[in-house]
């Protein structure tokens, strides 16, 4: 499934002022696309115009050709798959209503819906048996944003969305849940467009990385790119924590094997 | 047991049967319009403010100032559906704050992930934003369930039967055991009904259908236990009066005019007033009426009732009607203003006065015998030269009359203070000397029992209060009710009066007891 935005804007005040400004955008049937941004920088509304939880006030939407804005906003969001920024499980609802709203929503049969839960909570690595019937205030938070993906993933889209996802756990889970996430995103052939602020997290994971700021598209490129050549004071700015971090990485590494072959 | 709770136990199935069909309806139909506004609410700004200032509004209205004016706003109409309208009112304001607070309190990303995954407005709603609120709705209903019970108490006088029954006699007889009873029946019930809503609320949470039926089968019980009388009612109080029959079979040879017919009794919240509504019952029973009794009601409440015909029958006073009916306030002579306020009564209202009891119920200044001879006063005019600050108490109602007004202009009282009290109280506090003077009615027993002197009123300035029996324009146009009642007219002395008010304020006799053996002196005058 591709997506493409043309030329979108959103203003909030008619026009004098953008959150925003021109977004053309495009990402291949498979990719995943990294809208990287500090807070302020539009990345969020531009990904909330996909599914129409924000109407865009000019511009288009198009997903596999289509206008977005020709479809009606339910129908569209029970297309593709959303995670929240804080996740956004219903605590009232059991891990297998939650996971099963969707499939609901477009009026699967209890049966298949049964089904599915148990497939997907095996896909994100938790036991169906012990996790089915629990609520979420009862799970840590690498679980529950395991369930939100099991969420977002229920009714099979195409597209998936992602808002900071691991923005509110801890390094390790972080990793762990990370690359659980790729190697499933790859899997399924996902096209996917995630949402952060954290340049680490761009490099390692986009196969294309859209730096915003103000409203606009600031770079448009794949991570090997960005790497060799920030072609941005900001870009390069945002670079200096990444690289300062791994120069450090790199320097400890060295000195400790060479500690180790010293006598 | 004692005789007293006895009774009261007696009248337990009917009063709780209309406190109960009252606060249930009130809280039903309650819950049920302010759940959805509260949810229109929760999504219209526009409609928030006005729903929730109005519904603030009702309840800063006093509680029995609400009860009281439903009855002039829905046209003289009195017992259960101005009750009803004034507590369904009452119980919107906790359900509608906590339905439109619980939605607007959830937490935005909720509502976000409920869009996000796909559902309507309608499915958010149904699937996640009334689920996360609903402790707090359940909260407001709670204590609306909780407020209505205890406001319930507070339409009788209004004519619609409750516990409250038990609380505006109690008060008004001395009857403490009255009293207790009503309050804790009424808390019981609160009591009750609160946990029975909080049990169904953690059935639905956890999903327990037993606790769920637990719960649903306690409210069922009490419900039909509650409304039992008024289901079946009627043939309890055919074999609760047959004994009443019996004797009117003696009395009037058997012959039964008013068979088949329903009359309505009323009466204000006083001894006097119970026990003449008592005696006006049994008569009509004898005659083979239905009575169906409305103890309690507020004065103007009863005499709106009686013009709209809801009321058939009451005992009214001169003085009252020519004060607060026709807005008159020069005192005029007694029979003379009989023939003034029947005449009125009859061209303004159609209320037909059928005659004068026979005694007079007036306002009278009163005072401790032996504080009344330190002071060295003998009649109303002779308080002005008392240097003292004194202190008069009367009930609130009296303050507000033209006829303090002139009392006070006429022997220069300016300088006395007014304190507000309920009847019940006054002739002890007077007593105890915690105020100096009261306004005593001239037929209660307790001025002779409590040694207390009624001031001489040189220049009149209170009226008469002639008691007067009353018929309503329909009630009035019937032969056979005028005929049943004729016999009552100018049959009571202020004397016999003054005993059947002792009997129950100072012995403890039941109404029902001292109607009797008014209705005994009356038929046999010689005894």
């Amino acid at each position: 499934m591709t997506l493409m935005l043309d030329r979108v804007c959103k203003s909030y005040d008619g026009g004098v002022t953008f959150a925003v400004d021109d977004v053309s955008i495009a990402a291949e049937s498979g990719e995943l696309m990294v809208l990287l941004g500090e807070s302020g920088s539009g990345k969020t509304t531009t990904l909330k115009t996909i599914n129409r939880l924000i109407e865009p006030t000019s511009g288009r939407v198009l997903i596999d050709g289509v206008d977005a804005a020709g479809v009606e906003p339910v129908t569209l969001r029970r297309s593709i798959g959303y995670v929240f920024q804080d996740i956004g499980l219903f605590p009232h609802m059991t891990v297998a209503d939650n996971v099963g709203i969707t499939p609901r929503l477009l009026g699967w049969d209890a049966d298949r819906r049964q089904r599915r839960v148990r497939e997907l909570l095996a896909l994100v690595h938790l036991d169906p048996e012990t996790y089915a019937s629990r609520t979420p205030p009862e799970l840590s938070g690498g679980e529950r944003q395991r369930v939100g993906f099991a969420r977002a993933l229920a009714a099979g889209p195409r597209l998936l969305l992602l808002d900071e996802p691991f923005g509110a756990l801890d390094p390790v889970t972080r990793d762990g849940l990370r690359d659980d996430f790729r190697a499933i995103q790859r899997q399924l052939g996902l096209t996917a467009v995630m949402v952060t602020h954290d340049m680490t997290e761009a490099l390692l994971l986009g196969d294309r990385i859209v730096v915003m700021r103000q409203g606009r598209v600031l770079r448009d490129a794949p991570p090997s790119e960005i790497l060799r050549d920030p072609g941005d004071p900001y870009v390069d700015r945002l670079m200096t924590s990444p690289r300062r971090n791994a120069e450090r990485l790199r320097i400890m590494a060295s000195d400790a094997s060479s500690s180790e072959a010293a006598p | 047991m004692s005789a007293n709770l006895g009774a009261r136990l007696a009248e337990l199935p009917d009063l709780l049967a209309g406190h109960l069909l009252l606060t249930v309806t009130a809280l039903a139909i309650g819950i049920t319009i302010s759940i959805p506004l509260g949810i229109a609410a929760s999504r219209s700004r526009r409609l928030r403010g006005p729903a929730l200032t109005a519904a603030s509004l009702i309840q800063t209205v006093p509680s029995m100032a609400l009860l009281a004016l439903m009855v002039p706003l829905l046209g003289g109409m009195i017992g259960f559906i101005p009750a009803f309208v004034a507590l369904t009112l009452y119980s919107m304001l906790p359900v509608l704050r906590n339905t439109v607070t619980g939605i607007l309190e959830i937490d935005p990303a909720m509502t976000e992930a409920a869009r996000g995954v796909g559902m309507t407005d309608i499915q958010s709603l149904s699937y996640v934003e009334l689920p996360l609120a609903a402790p707090f709705i359940i909260a407001g209903v709670r204590t609306a369930t909780v407020w209505v019970v205890g406001m319930a108490t507070l339409s009788t006088p209004v004519g619609a039967p409750s516990l409250g029954n038990y609380i505006f006699f109690g008060l008004q007889t001395r009857n403490w055991v009255a009293v207790v009873f009503g309050c804790v029946v009424a808390a019981l019930l609160a009591i009750a009904l609160d946990a029975l809503i909080r049990l169904l609320e953690t059935a639905a949470r956890r999903r327990s259908p037993l606790r769920g039926a637990v719960a649903g089968g306690g409210l069922a019980l009490l419900l039909a236990f509650g409304m039992w009388p008024i289901a079946g009612g009627e043939r309890a109080r055919t074999v609760a009066t047959s004994s009443r029959h019996e004797v009117a079979v003696e009395m009037d040879g058997g012959r039964r005019p008013l068979a088949g017919r329903s009359l309505t009794v009323g009466s204000k919240g006083f001894t006097e007033q119970y026990v003449l509504a008592d005696l006006l019952g049994l008569r009509l029973e004898w005659a083979g009426a239905h009575v169906d009794r409305r103890p309690n009601m507020g004065s103007t409440i009863l005499f709106d009732a009686l013009r709209s015909g809801s009321v058939d029958v009451s005992i009214d006073y001169t003085g009252t009607v020519w004060t607060t009916v026709m807005g008159r306030s020069e005192p005029l002579e007694r029979t003379a203003m009989f023939i003034e306020v029947a005449a009125y009564l009859r061209a303004e209202h159609g209320v037909l006065t059928l005659g004068q009891l026979g005694f007079e119920n007036a306002y009278a200044l009163a005072m401790d015998r032996g504080r009344a001879a330190a002071l060295r006063v003998r009649s109303i005019a002779d308080l002005a030269r008392v240097d003292e600050g004194l202190t008069i108490a009367s009930d609130p109602e009296f303050f507000g009359r033209p006829e303090w007004v002139r009392v006070r202009a006429a022997y220069g009282l300016d300088a006395v203070h007014t304190r507000g009290m309920d009847s019940t109280f006054m002739y002890g506090a007077v007593r105890d000397g915690e105020v100096d003077i009261i306004t005593a009615y001239t037929t209660d027993g307790r001025i002779a029992a409590f040694d207390l002197v009624v001031l001489e009123d040189p220049y009149q300035a209170l009226p008469p209060y002639d008691a007067i029996l009353l018929l309503s324009p329909d009630a009035g146009a019937e032969p056979e009710v005028v005929a049943t009642l004729r016999p009552l007219v100018n049959a009571i002395s202020a004397d016999m009066m003054r005993t059947a008010n002792l009997m129950v304020d100072l012995d403890g006799v039941e109404v029902a007891e001292a109607a009797a053996w008014l209705v005994d002196r009356i038929s046999q005058p010689g005894r």
